[in-house]
């Protein structure tokens, strides 16, 4: 005994220094040893520091967005990204960063605007500066922005797509839609999960039987066609809200049978567990033993295969919207833009069009590692 | 083992049974219905419409009647081949999957042999040389495999394809034998195409698969049976794929059923970015065009495929294993 808690003393051990006292663990919450777990887990750390500030960047996103997203400008079609400058042509330096402006001259050949860096102009960049004006979240009116330039001026650090519109802008407004379709998506799949999962290793029997065989049929047949199937039937005069709407339950619909899985098998090893003999015996009643005795010893593995099923949802979204069956313009997500860069002849003009895949990857890979750390540590007693 | 396949055939036919509801559902979404829309085509062609004909079609597909009949009548024809006919080609959609099916089939089949090709020996060197830098870049590539959509690589590969040889499309020919007649010079031209979607289709299971087998053989590993292998002096190779590797694979072998789904939908996105004449082409415009004998017939063969697909793996491994079908 002794010799296995100063086992489990240093297996929680992390930071240098810092001793945990075997009385510590005996006492430790089950959410605190989780924790400890899950600090060790350094990638899954990083991730979700980095899923925190995607998020707060979206939330705020007409506050980080340098411009409105739908405001074009006319003289920096497809204008190749500016770079953030600290030293300037004459080799000066500044501690201000700051652009310089181009100038387009259009290319009889190719028809298209050659963009050629035009020194003489130096646009400063300023921080909390006043710019486009928005309304945040329908509330406060401001033309508050995190940074842009003077007017007149131009940053367009990921440059711009057909109609001279920032990417930088247009990336953060698209994170609104593509992570929050995975955050509502997953709202109504945990519903549907627990239910029909709960119902199916609760009582088991016939039921059991049932919905086995539709999570068996969910998952043998090819989601991506059906997402297609059913989401080109939606009528094109819907409204953006409304067509989002419809995508997520139509992603949602097809995703919950992993994590009914999940909380059936729980179920299925719970019910027979002394503790849940001992709440009956009591004579509580089946609502409570699930929700007050059952739940709460499983939701660190329900949280944990959530985040699991989350990227799955974000891929569904911008796959959809690239081929043209998810959401329209002016709707903007990450697959909506993906969608500009389609036609090889624009990628290979304006190759910075893709910079919207990168986000998904770095959104869909933190989610995946933040899940496995989860995993790992959903169960803290495990060894 | 007898009952066992009688139990699994009566699931497959039951399965099969609520693919076609939902196909059916999916024809039926948009709204009108589809002679009407035929009728709207033919006028706006400039053709005259004759009214028997318009009367016969709608007899044909019990149109008018309640729900159950119509799908009786669908499910019918579909039972006799007949599948409907597709309004913006103007050719029966039998014709048109049959023209495309071998194609969207031949790059799911390539690609699966990609992922194992590719994934076991990355999966068992990782394994076996766990902590290893490789180790380490192929645990690494696996999450990023997992994490790239298709489409994704497929633009970045028609990308470099492009100013490789300047063609907007990757497709599956060079333009010199499109038309030809088969050759050998045709066969390897169509290998030279085929690699390129059938890689990118297959990076998400290549992805998974480098992932359990290296868990689970990390796992037999480490077990009692193999230190006492090794005790007994046996050779490090032998050792690994007599024992650990076999039991290892179990896991992998018996899921290969359901890397179908995955591969299909792949498959669908792959061959639409790189321009590739499959099906998915054909049921994206039939989408987008509404369509909808045409794109419910694509659901139902992809779906029907993949079941039938999952039943045949099932079974052969419940041949392999014995201990399979007592736990069904």
């Amino acid at each position: 005994m002794e010799e296995r808690v100063t086992q489990a003393v240093n297996d929680l051990e992390t930071a240098p220094g810092e001793e945990v006292a075997a009385e510590t663990i005996f006492v430790a919450s089950q959410w605190k040893l989780i924790w400890w777990r899950f600090r060790k887990h350094k990638l899954a750390l990083i991730s979700s520091g980095v899923l925190i500030v995607l998020y707060v960047i979206v939330a705020f996103a007409e506050f980080f967005a340098p411009y409105d997203a739908t405001r074009s400008d006319k003289n920096y079609i497809y204008a190749p990204p500016q770079p953030l400058r600290f030293v300037d042509e004459e080799g000066g330096f500044g501690l201000r960063p700051f652009t310089y402006g181009y100038t387009g001259t259009l290319n009889m050949e190719t028809l298209r605007v050659d963009y050629e860096i035009d020194y003489s102009t130096k646009y400063p960049i300023r921080f909390f500066t006043h710019g486009d004006p928005y309304k945040l979240w329908g509330l406060f009116e401001t033309d508050l922005h995190l940074f842009g330039t003077d007017e007149g001026g131009s940053a367009f650090f990921l440059g711009t797509d057909k109609q001279g519109r920032d990417m930088v802008s247009r990336l953060i407004f698209g994170g609104r839609i593509s992570l929050s379709v995975g955050l509502l998506g997953i709202a109504i799949s945990f519903v549907l999960g627990i239910l029909l999962g709960g119902i199916s290793g609760y009582y088991g029997g016939t039921v059991d039987v049932i919905v086995q065989r539709i999570i068996e049929f969910l998952m043998s047949v090819p989601t991506l066609p059906l997402w297609m199937g059913f989401s080109a039937a939606l009528p094109p005069t819907w409204s953006v809200t409304k067509t989002y709407f419809a995508i997520v339950v139509i992603l949602s619909l097809l995703g919950w049978t992993g994590l009914a899985r999940v909380v059936r098998s729980k179920f299925m090893s719970l019910r027979e567990e002394d503790f849940v003999m001992a709440a009956r015996l009591l004579g509580a009643n089946e609502l409570r033993i699930v929700f007050r005795h059952l739940v709460p010893s499983f939701t660190s593995h329900l949280i944990a295969s959530l985040s699991l099923s989350i990227p799955g949802m974000i891929l569904g979204e911008t796959s959809l919207s690239f081929i043209g069956l998810g959401l329209q313009p002016p709707a903007i997500s990450w697959g909506v833009l993906l969608k500009e860069a389609q036609a090889i002849r624009v990628l290979n003009e304006a190759p910075w069009l893709l910079y919207p895949g990168f986000a998904v990857v770095v959104a869909v890979l933190a989610f995946n590692f933040l899940g496995d750390g989860l995993r790992d540590a959903a169960d803290p007693y495990s060894r | 083992m007898f009952r066992y396949i009688v139990r699994r055939f009566a699931y497959m036919l039951v399965t099969l049974f609520v693919v076609s509801i939902i196909s059916f559902v999916i024809i039926q979404l948009p709204p009108g219905d589809f002679v009407t829309s035929y009728v709207a085509q033919l006028a706006a062609m400039g053709e005259l419409v004759d009214q028997s004909e318009v009367d016969a079609l709608r007899a044909r597909y019990g149109l008018g009647q309640p729900v159950y009949v119509q799908y009786a009548k669908w499910i019918g024809g579909v039972l006799e081949g007949d599948l409907g006919r597709s309004l913006q080609w103007n050719k029966p959609v039998r014709v048109l999957i049959a023209d495309r099916l071998p194609w969207s089939f031949s790059i799911s089949l390539v690609s699966v042999v990609f992922v194992w090709l590719i994934g076991l020996p990355i999966g068992v060197y990782s394994a076996t040389n766990q902590y290893s830098v490789p180790d380490y870049i192929a645990t690494f590539l696996g999450f990023v495999g997992l994490a790239v959509p298709n489409f994704l690589l497929a633009l970045l590969a028609l990308w470099y394809y492009f100013n490789a040889t300047g063609q907007v499309i990757v497709g599956l020919f060079s333009p010199e034998y499109l038309m030809a007649p088969w050759s050998f010079g045709r066969v390897i031209d169509l290998l030279k195409h085929l690699w390129i979607p059938a890689l990118i289709t297959g990076t998400a299971g290549t992805a998974g698969l480098i992932r359990t087998i290296r868990a689970n053989l990390l796992d037999e590993i480490r077990k009692p049976y193999t230190l006492t292998a090794r005790a007994k002096g046996l050779t490090e190779t032998r050792l690994l794929f007599k024992y650990p590797f076999r039991v290892a694979m179990i896991p992998s072998v018996s899921t290969i059923g359901w890397m179908l789904p995955g591969l299909f939908a792949g498959e669908l996105l792959t061959s639409f970015v790189l321009g590739i004449p499959t099906l998915s082409p054909i049921f994206l415009g039939a989408l987008l065009n509404q369509d909808m004998f045409l794109a419910g017939s694509i659901v139902l063969i992809l779906s029907a495929l993949t079941v039938i697909g999952t039943l045949i793996s099932d079974l052969l491994l419940a041949l392999v294993d014995p201990r399979i079908k007592e736990s069904v």
